[in-house]
């Protein structure tokens, strides 16, 4: 198994028309991914077509999901409209929205995460890269692809990789693949400060699901969703979990790219939750090109085998 | 994006947050039209910089102090000049300080007590918080780090807004009573709308004083907004001031390219946030010091390799450079050949590693090797990052 999503999951693509959406549709489609619907207010009844495919167009999610059965969204909506599409896929009643969108207000994400409180939909991001499930083909086609993802740096296995950042996970993912490592499923929870699934949402997930063997988290400077997620590892997870967090060489009060991403106070340095990750028995990866390692160490110590 | 005290009170002052009678000049012939707005008698000069700690600053030129108090407007004039277009240097500017283009005066309160008050936005709930505190007119991290118990916060519900019962229980926690109360409750109220409808990221108040007569004001002000909402707020947009930033960083922003100057000497560009954090990381594992941040985003075209380039050689303490790309989707010869054009465009003379990895890897490799180019090929993020130190410490 893997989590949050499997090789048959239906998906729909809000903003299937923009440039990003189209783009990234094909790749999905090319992946394997079942597109089964595109979302485009105003181009309802038309078509998004490439190669054999032909997927339907509808102006609203909620009918997009009753005309195909699709049960997850993909948003490529700009940042102004991004947290109304979010809305409309839990009012959809959705049970996954995957927000690509980067720059989205904050206030808009505060407005969307109080009003989705005790909803159905589960959001992962924004400004995520999204989330894979490799298939069992070559370069891990016939795998659900859900955002902007290289699909082929990843293989089925057994490592679960959850990530605020986008070209880190790309990085642990390509580096476990090059040691032959499979992965159950690859989340990018997103760099923004108010975001839908947490890390420590992640990692339970990945926690009760038999498939994954070992664990990679990465994270970054500001909040304290990693030292959240560390320490129920500590007191819950059996599984090998190898740590990384970018960030120590970051000034103080800056925002570093991502917009959550800015240390502001002692407790979310880097080498503050470096610190607590190594007390929580996380196996910390000392540099970025360490990360598979630093799993197969700890997988070694509790006698798990990854592969 | 920031704004400048002066700026932060206007706003206030649209929003029915109180602070003392003020006004700016950003030239000494127009000391006396803003003093003359002004009532007679003790007056407040105070310097305006995007950085803290004004008051204990000192100027290049010796003078002491970023905001002063004066018992008259004629000894406010007098010391407006010595501080307007002067560099004032404070534990928040760094040894290089900030040339203050704009003083402000304000009339001098007569101060009961001081407290803190600030909302921002809370992480862990997602939700804005207001912080305040007993401990005003002095650093609130020493305040909650020392004695945390005089802290006190109120989270908003943002389908609700902020409820009145909140903004008692803060009113009863801080001590207020009577018309403090009353008017302390009005400023807070004002001051949330203000934070929710500017889509502020933090408003700071301090200190927050309370008067002999019953007043209640903002005495400071800082105000910082969202950069993710100033489309929707062009009146805040106009209120930035390009002085206060690094002209690396502005030029950077024209190619959607998110740069942020360091001090050290290892300029790095690299496509994505994390990975551009970590190979900063990485260089100072291996004993280097990142001259930068830099990330060129998903896509790393061309010309945002070009300008990527011209902004790191702008810097003076850039003694090489490490290029680290994933390229995922991009095609990493097409990278690798823009990465060629670039180098050549801006005839670089440095030390140059470059660590390139994804898809069709092989050929943009081949692309740099046949390039003619002195660059050194990097194989993993740790190889490269000990090659860049290595050649810049030789």
């Amino acid at each position: 198994m893997s989590i949050l999503i499997t090789p048959e999951t239906k998906i729909l693509i809000q903003g299937i028309t923009g440039e990003f959406g189209a783009r990234h549709t094909r790749l999905s489609l090319d992946y394997g991914t079942k597109v089964v619907a595109g979302v485009t207010p105003g181009k309802g009844g038309q078509f998004f077509e490439y190669k054999e495919h032909k997927v339907p167009i509808f102006n609203s999610v909620a009918e997009a999901a009753k005309a195909t059965g699709a049960t997850v969204s993909a948003i490529f909506v700009p940042p102004p409209f991004a947290a109304d599409a979010i809305l409309e896929g839990v009012d959809a009643g959705l049970d996954l929205a995957v927000a690509i969108t980067e720059g989205i207000p904050v206030r808009d994400m505060v407005r969307v995460k109080r009003a989705m409180q005790g909803r159905h939909t589960r959001l992962l991001g924004p400004n995520c890269p999204g989330v894979v499930t490799p298939g069992a083909g070559k370069d891990s086609q016939g795998g659900c692809r859900i955002g902007i993802a290289p699909g082929y740096i990843h293989k089925r296995g057994h490592v679960g990789v959850v990530s605020r950042s986008g070209t880190l996970t790309y990085e642990a993912v390509f580096q476990l693949t090059s040691k032959n490592i499979g992965q159950t499923t690859c989340v990018g929870i997103g760099g923004d400060p108010v975001n839908g699934t947490s890390h420590l949402d992640v990692i339970k997930q990945f926690n009760d699901d038999p498939e994954t063997h070992g664990i990679i988290m990465i994270g970054e400077i500001g909040g304290n969703a990693e030292v959240e997620a560390a320490r129920w590892i500590k007191a819950h997870c059996k599984k090998p979990v190898a740590g990384f967090i970018a960030g120590a060489t970051a000034p103080a009060g800056r925002r570093m790219g991502h917009a959550g991403a800015i240390v502001g106070g002692a407790e979310d340095t880097a080498a503050a939750k470096i610190a607590v990750f190594k007390e929580c028995g996380i196996e910390v990866a000392v540099t970025p090109s360490d990360m598979a390692d630093a799993l197969l160490r700890a997988a070694k110590a509790k006698g798990v085998v990854l592969t | 994006m920031n704004i400048h005290e002066y700026q932060a009170k206007a706003l206030f002052e649209t929003f029915g947050v109180p602070a003392p009678r003020g006004a700016a000049a950003k030239s000494a012939a127009e000391f006396d039209a803003a003093l003359a707005s002004l009532p007679e008698g003790p007056t407040m000069v105070k310097s305006q910089i995007h950085a803290g700690g004004r008051g204990k600053g000192t100027f290049t030129n010796g003078y002491k102090g970023g905001v002063k108090f004066c018992k008259t407007k004629a000894e406010a004039k007098e010391i407006a000049g010595k501080m307007l277009g002067e560099t004032l240097v404070t534990i928040q500017t760094g040894p290089a300080g900030r040339k203050v283009q704009t003083v402000y005066f304000t009339a001098a309160s007569d101060i009961k007590k001081e407290y803190y008050l600030a909302i921002l936005l809370d992480r862990a709930t997602s939700r804005p918080v207001i912080v305040a505190s007993t401990e005003g007119g002095v650093e609130i991290e020493k305040v909650a780090h020392d004695t945390p118990e005089k802290i006190h916060k109120i989270f908003v519900d943002p389908a609700y807004g902020l409820a009145d019962f909140q903004v008692r229980e803060l009113i009863f926690q801080l001590g207020l009573t009577g018309v403090e109360a009353k008017n302390a409750a009005k400023l807070i109220r004002n001051l949330y709308t203000c934070y929710w409808e500017t889509d502020a990221a933090m408003v700071e108040v301090n200190p927050l004083i309370t008067t002999p007569t019953g007043d209640v004001l903002a005495l400071d002000a800082k105000v910082s907004f969202d950069d993710n909402a100033l489309f929707r707020h062009p009146e805040i947009v106009a209120l930035r001031d390009l002085n206060e930033e690094d002209s690396k960083e502005i030029e950077a922003s024209k190619y959607s390219l998110s740069y942020i100057a360091l001090d050290g000497n290892i300029a790095c560009l690299v496509n994505g946030a994390g990975l551009a954090m970590s190979t900063m990381d990485i260089i100072k594992h291996f004993g280097g010091t990142p001259a930068n941040f830099l990330d060129v985003g998903g896509g790393a075209s061309k010309d945002q390799v070009i300008a990527a380039f011209k902004i790191i050689l702008g810097d003076p303490n850039v003694k090489g450079i490490l290029v680290n790309i994933f390229g995922g989707i991009m095609d990493c010869n097409v990278i690798a050949q823009g990465i060629v054009e670039a180098v050549k465009e801006v005839g670089l003379k440095l030390p140059l590693v470059v660590r390139l990895e994804g898809n069709n890897v092989a050929a943009g490799k081949a692309t740099l090797a046949n390039s003619g180019l002195t660059l050194v090929s990097g194989d993993t993020m740790a190889d490269a990052a000990q090659k860049i130190v290595k050649l810049v410490a030789a």
